[in-house]
């Protein structure tokens, strides 16, 4: 049995709706933020960023896959060339949706979706939490078997290097918001 | 088909809407101006969500 689509039933019927969702994903590759509503930004985002994971592959199959969703080829060939590289070294999550409460009129819960910065460290994400973890392992063992010296600070010497490699994303996610935001933020204050 | 026998009165309506009430809207200071805002979302005042600028102002 097929799996539902999470998220809300857009517009009037299938057909409508992949239309709807195709024409936020190129609105929102052209313009790099759009503001819409909470719904339509939770449908959006996976399809976005499969989107931009087959730029990122870049082949012509790639490239034609793509066109059957985003029609314009100014987009299409903008989505390629510049959004892409951008996130070469991103695993993913390349859209951020910001709540922004909701719309006068009807009070629809309304939200900005935007493509993120560029990831200025790559984000070791798999294999440091593996290597971090044996090395937890190997230390809670040496600590109950405390007559190995030697290997005891090899282990340590493990620890140290798997400490500096986790605090680098989080550095790195602390740097993102800090160029425009607070550059912004001196502007108003 | 199952019918009211009696005409409900004005007491008993009353009584029954009395308890229609709306809540105030949870807020949350902003972290930039302080200003209360709706939590999980940005802030309309100065638009920043996360210390991030969101929306212009
Ligand atoms: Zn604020």
């Amino acid at each position: 049995m097929p799996t539902p689509t999470k998220g809300a039933r857009l517009g009037g019927s299938p057909a409508h709706e992949k239309l709807i969702l195709a024409n936020l994903a190129t609105e929102l590759f052209r313009h790099g933020k759009i503001k819409t509503t909470e719904s339509k930004a939770k449908r959006l985002r996976p399809l976005a960023e499969q989107l931009v994971t087959k730029a990122k592959r870049g082949d012509l199959h790639a490239r034609r896959r793509v066109l059957a969703t985003v029609k314009d080829k100014d987009v299409v060939y903008a989505l390629f060339e510049q959004i892409a590289p951008r996130y070469a070294n991103r695993p993913g999550g390349y859209t951020r949706i910001t709540k922004i409460g909701p719309r006068k009129g009807d009070a629809a819960p309304m939200a900005v979706i935007e493509l993120v910065e560029e990831l200025q460290v790559a984000a070791s994400t798999g294999p440091s939490k593996e290597a971090r973890k044996a090395a937890a392992q190997q230390a809670k063992v040496e600590a109950l078997a405390p007559e190995d010296e030697a290997p005891a600070a090899a282990a340590k010497g493990d620890d140290v290097q798997d400490d500096q490699d986790a605090e680098a994303p989080v550095s790195a996610s602390g740097d993102k918001p800090g160029d425009k935001a607070e550059g912004e933020d001196t502007d108003k204050a | 088909m199952a019918v009211p026998k009696r005409k409900m009165s004005r007491s008993n309506t009353r009584s029954r809407r009395a308890n229609w009430k709306a809540t105030a809207v949870t807020t949350a200071a902003c972290s930039q101006c302080k200003s209360p805002k709706l939590p999980h979302a940005a802030c309309p005042v100065c638009g920043t969500y996360n210390g991030r600028q969101v929306l212009e102002v």
